[in-house]
């Protein structure tokens, strides 16, 4: 799950982690009365989206409006809630159709000295979190991964202990942080990863991270994705998430227990297992067609879920045809047989259908649909059957 | 022979008197798995099924000489019960369960690989061996006593790989589904270097999907080490960079673990690729006859 920068900054106030002061504003006026308040004379207004870019990313229809805006004045403060607000902002994470700003964020200007970098991941190769610092503050750090790798400095830690006073020390030494600063450092470093830790984060980025003309070191951006499974210990997280910026099919998805995702293509799928699922479309694409969609009805899907899986999937414009295909292990294909037929009375297929069942209970959920009055084309394995599908919606 | 479990193996389960621990706990019995235990704390004294019923793990291994377990409690407690089997001596821990947080699994994984236990999983169908042991969710009936050893981070797929080695007829030493996390228990190179041991086992088939670099750490690993035939499925080309498929693990970030650089170095090593997911058991076929 992930959380609006204003978020993310007030649970890194929470956690010891520096931040400035700022005010989120949902209208013009807001956002000028957020200026005055903080006091000038500069203060920073930032779109309030979940995705990152903001700063270099332009609101459709008017290249001139950036994400982020720098305001010396309640007027300028205003100007720019009005270019942001209500419009969609289109961004490197964005895709092209953008991302519409309900929010902005006015936050107290500073002094910056230097601008650094410092996320925080799991590296799946040692089973660890690691803390990644580089001096490329302010660039994308995959680019910086990709083309300096040497600029990239990692300390591993233990979730139990927190990052230990050496390796803080070892990562200012390469950061070439000394003084003041390092003890500013030696704070905000372990505090970046007890709160990794404390709130089961995946991934907790400062870019940039900035050092002020005084020796402070400051959060002057928060983007934190939360690991779902942990969510249960977090109740207090769990309500900030913001249902607007997530994809509608995907959110109605997710409450049916179902796990799918929205793509550009024709051929909608719904499969059993997220391998299956993600196979199922590699083969649609190896023959030709393109999937709308990954969805994966889990292991045990019941009639309900199944119903729901074909709304969401009929529900899709571009959707042209639909390609079941189920290998039956704790689902049973009865079930699924079931819920074709009973999901073909309630929601009515208009669209090309090819089922491929195999596994638990196979021959009985055949025997089902073809004495159902459902029109179906059966398929009798993941060839065949996205060969019919792509066939059927004529690519 | 076969790898981590055979006909010899017993086997309790945590989380027994749950309703898919007991579905589950029964149709590992009926394939002919020794169960002989499960563990609900607080439910010590009752029975499943004649199956007798252990306040703790302990318990259940003193009094069953229980040696395997396979986890079914929800996710707040899974990291808990991998710790209580590892704790008990238990060899084989197959947790089942989906959705363990991330960081909980960090704690456990550093004692499961300090000590002489293996746990497959969390998230994952589990293993078997066909003929001898069932430990998990897989459908037994496609299964068939073999020649291949079949490991994947997915489950249904490799009921899809079995079936159709099972179509082959060549059959399968034993099967192992790893688990979809983020980080799991055992990776595809603990299981090459047993299934290199092992003498049943004559071909190997590994299905990994995009996401992370167990799979680039593999190829590396049977260029060096494994003189086996291999074949593999990457399961994930046509995913979208940045979005999860089902699978925590099953994400493409930063541009790293798409489905191509891992064929790549797949098939650097000499590894049978197949193209499809419907290629797999001729994909093995191809390498057995390199």
């Amino acid at each position: 799950m992930k959380i609006h920068e204003y978020q993310g900054k007030e649970l890194f106030r929470a956690a010891g982690v520096p931040v400035l002061q700022g005010i989120v504003a949902k209208t013009p006026d807001e956002a000028a009365a957020a200026y005055e308040k903080l006091g000038g004379p500069i203060a920073v207004v930032k779109a309030q989206i979940h995705a990152g870019g903001r700063g270099k990313g332009t609101v459709i229809d008017n290249p001139e409006q950036h994400g982020v805006v720098l305001a010396k004045s309640a007027d300028q403060a205003r100007a720019a809630a009005e270019g942001l607000l209500g419009k969609k902002l289109v961004t490197i994470q964005t895709g092209p159709e953008g991302q519409t700003v309900n929010q902005v964020f006015v936050e107290a200007g500073c002094d910056i000295a230097r601008e650094l970098y410092l996320g925080i991941v799991l590296d799946r190769a040692v089973a660890k979190p690691v803390l990644m610092v580089s001096t490329e503050g302010g660039m994308e750090i995959e680019t910086v991964a990709e083309e300096t790798p040497e600029l990239i400095h990692k300390e591993h830690f233990d979730p139990a202990v927190g990052l230990e006073a050496f390796q803080v020390r070892k990562l200012c030494k390469k950061l070439g942080i000394s003084g003041a600063a390092a003890k500013a450092a030696a704070k905000f470093m372990p505090a970046m990863c007890r709160f990794y830790v404390d709130y089961d984060c995946e991934l907790a980025e400062v870019n940039p991270l900035v050092i002020t003309g005084d020796d402070q070191m400051i959060a002057l951006d928060a983007k934190i994705n939360f690991d779902n499974n942990a969510l249960y210990r977090h109740p207090d997280v769990a309500k900030l998430r913001d249902l607007s910026e997530e994809e509608p099919s995907e959110v109605r998805a997710s409450d049916a227990g179902l796990s799918y995702v929205k793509l550009e293509g024709n051929i909608g799928c719904l499969v059993n297992g997220a391998g299956l699922a993600m196979s199922t479309m590699d083969i649609i694409k190896y023959h030709g067609g393109k999937p709308a969609n990954f969805l994966d009805v889990g292991g045990g899907a019941n009639t309900d879920q199944v119903t729901e899986a074909f709304r969401i999937l009929l529900s899709d414009p571009n959707v042209k045809g639909v390609l079941v295909n189920i290998f039956g292990g704790i689902a049973r294909c009865t079930t699924i047989a079931g819920a074709v037929i009973e999901a073909s009375k309630t929601v009515g297929f208009d669209v090309p259908l090819v089922v491929r069942l195999e596994g638990t209970e196979v021959e009985e959920g055949r025997k089902m649909l073809a004495e159902s009055d459902v029109d179906i084309i059966t398929a009798t394995d993941i060839t065949d059957a996205a060969k019919k599908i792509v066939a059927a919606t004529g690519v | 022979m076969s790898i981590l479990v055979d006909s010899q193996t017993k086997v309790i389960c945590q989380g027994i008197t749950g309703n898919a621990g007991t579905f589950h706990t029964l149709g590992c019995r009926d394939y002919g798995t020794q169960m002989v235990g499960g563990v609900t704390p607080g439910k010590g004294g009752q029975n499943v099924e004649g199956i007798p019923v252990f306040d703790t793990v302990e318990e259940a291994v003193a009094e069953t000489g229980a040696n395997a377990t396979m986890i079914f409690v929800p996710p707040p407690f899974t990291a808990d019960a991998i710790l209580e089997a590892l704790d008990a001596g238990i060899k084989v821990i197959a947790a089942i369960t989906e959705g363990v947080p991330v960081l909980d699994m960090v704690r456990v994984y550093e004692k499961v690989r300090a000590s002489d236990s293996v746990l497959i999983g969390p998230n994952c169908p589990g293993l078997i061996t066909p003929g001898q042991c069932k430990i998990g969710i897989m459908p037994g009936y496609i299964h068939n006593p073999g020649k291949v050893g079949v490991m994947s981070r997915s489950g249904t797929l490799t009921y899809e790989a079995v079936w159709q080695t099972s179509a082959f007829g060549l059959g399968q030493s034993t099967c192992v589904g790893l688990g979809g996390d983020p980080i799991v228990g055992t990776s595809f190179i603990d299981l090459f270097k047993l299934y290199e041991q092992d003498d049943q086992t004559e071909a190997i088939l590994m299905i990994g999907e995009i996401g992370g670099s167990a799979e680039e750490e593999a190829a590396a690993y049977v260029k060096q080490h494994v003189s086996k035939p291999v074949a593999a499925f990457i399961a994930g080309r046509t995913a979208p960079p940045g979005k999860r498929m089902g699978h925590a693990g099953a994400i493409i970030s930063g541009g790293k673990g798409t489905a191509d650089e891992k064929v790549a170095a797949l098939e650097d090593a000499g590894i049978v690729v197949a193209p499809t997911p419907a290629d797999m058991g001729q994909a093995v076929v191809d390498a057995m006859k390199k």
